[in-house]
């Protein structure tokens, strides 16, 4: 990663006429792991879309993540974003972390926090000025934070931190905005609240990547879900992916209905034989 | 009682030690708020000690111990991350080997000084010992840590709390940390001339931590350890003179004592006040 690869000296503007995402090809793996983390994965993403990234643990949905707001090299393949080579211009793409990676007792105001979406365009020995200063107040009124502005991010609620993590990516005004499991452990006013602002995102052309767990807000929220295990698993309307066969292969479970009761039951398969009965939720989804 | 105060700072020397004491402190102290959250207290502590071979190789060949101590730091901080790079080695066993390695290191080519009053003075400090040429230096070095901080602020405080989010846009957060070891270096070098290469951890950590129950802004951490630290330095220098004691310890032991008495009486996160509140196992992180 270069040094000028920061701050404001991007000047590549968005190719007209070229999807948001186009990954071709991408695989990765960590260190001296044998396994890659992600294979041949290959995937357009358009303009204005809303994308749910599902799959099991270590299904490489972070990496996949991690990898478009390159945060990791690329190893093989290619992504473009907006028709330019992954890492070309910073500040149209935002990532909004998953929790554990943040340091929350860090003394930093919330309004720190969300000015740093704004150093995407600022970059080094450069200070924010009215036109930053102002994004941040609104992003913080948009996402109901301003009274808080000056706590300690860590003295906020989960939710309310997550509220100030997405202000910080509306301060950015990014282009396209990644999320890497953003709804665990949030109450539900906050989940909608999220989910109305990235309907307000993609409604302006903006393009949203979530990856999830949650499975039960997929046919709600979202316009296309990506079912990845390592691979490209299946694309296409939530509909279209959230089947029993996708389920299957990519949990190495099986739904099986009771003829008698109607009930679902899971059964566990390891080499596709059942070795197990039980309760779906829990297991599954966690 | 004023010239309880006063009169020693008449002795030149007392005046070259309160003068240099009071901008090392402050030098250690803006750093220590970094080396507080960042949790590079045993980084810096290993710093003080692999800095010791530079500054003994530079004084065998007469060359300045700044330089000495800084290229030592900077083998320190590119040696640690060379060897956790990968993830072979952890971070802390890296800088637990380059610690003990180049300390002894720098002890072997010491017991070829003849002096054991060279080595006191490196292990345990001599801040009444600094010349105006030494102060000179320690100047410039709390000017290039002071500046460095500030231009760099937002860069450190961006990678401290967030490093997936600097990564995402395009700020390298090992570019920044091999910044911030290299102002540590410069400051370890400082502050070992006050309390020597065993204790200089303590102006790093000790005023920030004590600051940091007070306080949970950044910049107010900063100035408030700036201000606890010249506080120590000149009590240490006054309680050395009139009890005959070396400054150096007294200065930590100072430090010790403040961090104590506001680990137990701070207003807010003070250990009686959450005794009264009655949430004194919280804090989970």
């Amino acid at each position: 990663m270069s040094l000028e690869s920061y701050g404001g000296s991007c000047v590549v503007p968005a190719v007209s006429g070229h999807p948001a995402l186009v990954i071709q090809d991408l695989t990765y793996s960590y260190g001296s792991q044998a396994k890659s983390a992600l294979f041949e994965v290959s995937l357009t993403v358009q303009r204005g879309q809303k994308v749910a990234l599902i799959g099991p643990n270590g299904a490489g949905k972070s990496t996949l993540i991690k990898l478009i707001a390159s945060m990791l090299p690329l190893q093989q393949g290619q992504i473009e974003i907006y028709g330019n080579a992954v890492g070309k211009c910073h500040h149209r793409v935002a990532y909004v972390p998953q929790r554990s990676d943040v340091d929350w007792q860090f003394p930093v105001s919330v309004r720190q926090v969300v000015m740093m979406g704004r150093y995407a365009h600022l970059g080094w020995l450069k200070w924010p000025g009215k036109v930053d200063r102002e994004a941040v107040q609104n992003a913080l009124e948009q996402m109901g934070m301003a009274d808080f502005a000056d706590r300690q991010i860590g003295e906020l609620s989960g939710g309310q931190q997550q509220r100030v993590m997405l202000a910080r990516t509306l301060a950015q005004n990014a282009d396209l905005v990644l999320m890497d499991e953003p709804l665990n452990n949030l109450d539900v006013p906050t989940q909608e609240l999220i989910f109305h602002v990235l309907e307000d995102l993609t409604a302006e052309g903006k393009t949203v990547i979530v990856s999830t767990h949650d499975l039960g807000v997929l046919p709600i929220h979202f316009n296309r879900a990506i079912f990845l295990d390592q691979r490209v698993i299946s694309d296409g309307s939530v509909e279209e992916v959230l089947t029993a066969e996708t389920l299957a292969r990519a949990y190495g479970v099986r739904l099986c209905t009771d003829p008698e009761t109607g009930a679902v039951t899971v059964e566990q398969l390891v080499n596709n034989r059942p070795v197990s009965r039980g309760d779906t939720h829990g297991q599954l989804f966690d | 009682m004023v010239s309880f105060l006063i009169d020693p700072f008449s002795l030149s020397f007392m005046q070259r030690g309160l003068v240099g004491g009071i901008l090392i402190g402050m030098t250690c102290a803006v750093l220590g708020a970094f080396v507080v959250w960042r949790g590079m207290a045993f980084i810096g502590d290993a710093m003080a000690h692999t800095v010791l071979p530079g500054i003994v190789i530079a004084f065998l060949n007469g060359a300045s111990l700044f330089v000495g101590a800084l290229i030592a730091g900077i083998v320190t901080a590119v040696g640690i991350g060379w060897f956790s790079k990968d993830g072979q080695v952890r971070e802390d066993s890296a800088i637990g080997i380059m610690f003990s390695g180049l300390f002894a290191l720098g002890i072997a080519l010491l017991s070829r000084v003849n002096s054991y009053q060279d080595l006191s003075h490196i292990l345990f400090g001599n801040v009444l010992g600094v010349s105006w040429g030494d102060i000179a230096a320690i100047t410039v070095v709390l000017i290039i840590v002071g500046a460095g901080v500030a231009l760099f602020y937002k860069e450190l405080v961006v990678t401290s709390f967030d490093p997936g989010h600097a990564r995402a846009i395009g700020l390298s957060p090992a570019t920044v940390r091999y910044g911030l070891l290299i102002l540590l270096a410069l400051a370890v070098v400082s502050g070992i001339q006050a309390v020597g290469v065993v204790m200089v951890v303590s102006l790093l950590v000790t005023p920030a931590a004590t600051a940091s129950l007070l306080t949970k802004r950044l910049d107010q951490v900063i100035v408030l350890g700036a201000g606890l630290s010249v506080l120590g330095t000149v009590t240490g220098l006054l309680a050395s003179f009139h009890l005959d004691i070396a400054t150096g310890p007294v200065i930590v032991l100072t430090l010790t004592g403040f961090f104590i008495l506001t680990f137990l009486f701070a207003p807010k996160q003070g250990w009686l006040m959450r005794l009264m509140d009655g949430d004194l196992p919280r804090r989970a992180n």
